[in-house]
């Protein structure tokens, strides 16, 4: 079965509190030198049957009306080899 | 006749049972609906009450958005029947883009609970009548997914149409742009808002004010004149 991904990221200008949480906990832990954190979401979704331009527009519509919130968020299909 | 008002539970809907109440003191029928019933049962009004439908898994409300019950509720709600979203009702009203913007995580990550003041900004909708513009309240706020968002655009235009319908006084709990606590459509008849009247409208319980029982007062003046 193939694998798809879509991930999900909020906007640019939206502001995430949860990755800048991540972010001010690391030099806590010794992890240095990251300036920004930003927390998305990672779908991995196994298709039955051929990865074909229809499929992946179906997947492009699941992503735009439910996977992400384009109010809010972006999102990235990606097929995986 | 009888003014019915629906309230519609999802799984992991907590505040259905106060919101049954609230419009029963009001003096409505309550009538409770079930996510998975296209019938709405015929009621004038819907609330879709607070709680945590679907555990809130992917997103608050994104799921329960595309719940049977949701489909006739935003078919009649662009037909005019007017529908107020309280805490994860309003989630749930954004998500379905009856309302504009969305609900992110608080800006301090907490979940809050405690009586928060309210400023009424808009007192024309179905759903604030009772009140006067201006006029301050005091409801139960609770919630971790509370801070709303927009574009700035958005905003303005929510703005410049007064369709910011409630505001935060006294500090913003959640990060909320422009202290937005609640919001209205055009038309008035969809209402969202994140703090809870259904839980202040009775003196001994709550707040011990009864400022949340406008919204149901009001609604019910309205459909009895309708």
């Amino acid at each position: 079965m193939a694998r798809v991904v879509v991930d999900v990221m909020l906007k640019p200008e939206i502001l995430d509190p949860q990755g800048q949480a991540v972010q001010r906990a690391l030099p806590r832990l010794g992890f240095d030198g990251i300036a920004d954190v930003r927390q998305g979401k990672r779908f991995e979704l196994e298709v039955q049957g051929p990865v074909d331009e229809a499929a992946l527009a179906r997947i492009h519509e699941m992503a735009e009306t439910f996977l992400a919130n384009t109010v809010i968020e972006d999102f990235v299909v990606k097929v995986e080899s | 006749m009888t003014t019915r008002i629906g309230v519609v539970t999802f799984p992991g809907t907590l505040d259905d049972r106060d919101s049954l109440r609230a419009v029963r003191i009001a003096g409505a029928e309550p009538v409770s609906l079930w996510h998975r019933d296209k019938d709405i049962k015929q009621v004038d009004a819907v609330v879709l009450a607070g709680g945590f439908s679907y555990g809130d898994y992917l997103r608050a409300g994104a799921i329960s958005r595309f719940s049977p019950v949701m489909e006739t509720v935003i078919e009649q709600a662009k037909g005019g029947m007017p529908v107020l979203g309280i805490c994860n009702g309003f989630q749930i009203l954004t998500e379905t883009h009856l309302l504009p913007g969305a609900m992110l995580r608080n800006n301090h990550l907490h979940f809050i609970c405690r009586d928060q003041k309210l400023r009424v900004e808009n007192a024309g909708t179905a759903w604030t009548a009772d009140y006067d513009a201006g006029q301050e309240i005091s409801v139960p706020l609770k919630n971790i997914d509370g801070r709303y968002v927009a574009a700035e655009s958005v905003l303005d235009e929510l703005e410049a149409e007064g369709r910011v319908a409630f505001r935060y006084l006294d500090g913003n709990p959640n990060g909320s742009l422009r202290d937005i606590a609640g919001i209205t459509n055009a038309a008035g008849n969809v209402v969202g808002l994140m703090p809870h009247p259904e839980h202040a409208v009775e003196p001994l319980i709550g707040t011990g004010r009864t400022d949340g029982l406008g919204f149901f007062t009001s609604i019910l003046k309205k459909l009895v004149s309708a």
